[in-house]
């Protein structure tokens, strides 16, 4: 087994899922549903990558004070809706966290 | 004739400024891909240099692991793939800002397009799809991830320290994330969007390869293309 063979082959099959789209981009119209869809990618994409890190607990859905981050997830979602500041709203989700994790 | 260097910098900083505060949760994960790499039996040179060649957190956890489990190499490479799909959608995400450039810009900023870089940037490139520089805020978030990274990951190899987990620095990710996609919430199909692809997510987070996060969006997606664009929804 080389490694070196399989690192190479996973950055280029990694860097050629990332180029798809940019490297048609120009050279073909995608079909209006799609272009429809994309302003969603943002938000289905992230909130997809957020919100089993706040409700799952060793794949279990727990929103109970046992898990912290639940807690501090919708207090960073509260700041963030209200304030619109990236660094507040981190400051304030570690926080919350944190201030769990003693109490707990 | 005025150059624009200043609105590139101007770009490129504001790219690398939008992603610093993600360090918190990358590099501690990093420096855990160091050490894990090590225990995989992973030679240093080559723990370091994937991070280079392959430039995907969770997939270079994921080959880490399976060089640990002497797993045949087809199988690496494939799950490799399968956990970095959902960057293709990231890819159809920014195409369109990134059209009019020549190939190798494309090249370079497609090496770059993470999670964080991508999510670092979006908001920026929604708000101004149009400005000549967009590709710079892109190259700066892409870049900064990328020096974190392979900071992090020679931490991890060299020093084989891990830094304290009690503090839980891997939170900062999904804050960030909280950060950037809250506002994007605008209104109510948005948010009925955002809310679906986070119960699929939920309810798809068993699914191998992280393939739950992928076919979460493309759920979504699918909604925001059924649901009416009226205001009342």
């Amino acid at each position: 087994m080389n490694l070196w063979w399989i690192f190479v082959a996973s950055g280029l099959l990694t860097f050629a899922i990332r180029l798809s789209f940019i490297a048609l981009s120009g050279r073909y119209r995608p079909p209006s549903w799609f272009v429809v869809m994309l302003p969603f990618v943002p938000i289905t994409a992230l909130t997809a990558l957020i919100v089993p890190e706040l409700l799952l607990v060793a794949g279990q859905i727990s929103i109970g004070f046992d898990n912290p981050r639940f807690w501090a997830g919708l207090v960073a979602i509260g700041v963030a809706a209200w304030k619109r500041n990236v660094l507040l709203t981190i400051g304030c989700g570690f926080a919350a966290l944190w201030v769990m994790q003693v109490l707990r | 004739m005025n150059d624009h260097t200043g609105e590139r910098r101007a770009a490129f900083w504001l790219g690398v400024r939008a992603l610093l505060p993600m360090h918190l949760g990358v590099v501690p994960f990093g420096v855990i891909y160091g050490v894990v790499a090590l225990q995989s039996g992973i030679p240093p040179l080559a723990a370091i240099l994937m991070s280079s060649i392959v430039f995907a957190g969770s997939a270079q956890f994921l080959i880490a692991q399976l060089v640990g489990v002497g797993a045949p190499a087809l199988l690496m490479v494939g799950a490799a793939g399968l956990v970095n799909l959902r960057h293709a959608l990231y890819s159809a995400s920014v195409a369109p800002v990134l059209e009019h450039l020549p190939m190798r810009w494309k090249l370079v900023l497609s090496y770059f397009l993470t999670d964080e870089a991508y999510a670092a940037a979006i908001p920026h490139l929604l708000a101004e799809p149009r400005s000549p520089f967009a590709h710079w805020i892109l190259l700066g978030a892409g870049f900064a991830l990328w020096a974190g990274w392979q900071i992090a990951t020679i931490v991890g190899v060299v020093l084989g320290a891990e830094l304290p987990t009690d503090w839980s620095l891997d939170f900062a990710l999904p804050l960030t994330f909280i950060a950037i996609v809250v506002p994007l919430l605008t209104d109510r199909r948005r948010i009925a969007v955002a809310l679906a692809a986070g119960a699929l997510a939920v309810l798809l987070a068993g699914l191998p390869y992280k393939l739950g996060l992928f076919f979460a969006a493309i759920g979504a997606l699918a909604l925001a293309a059924i649901l009416p664009k009226g205001k009342a929804q």
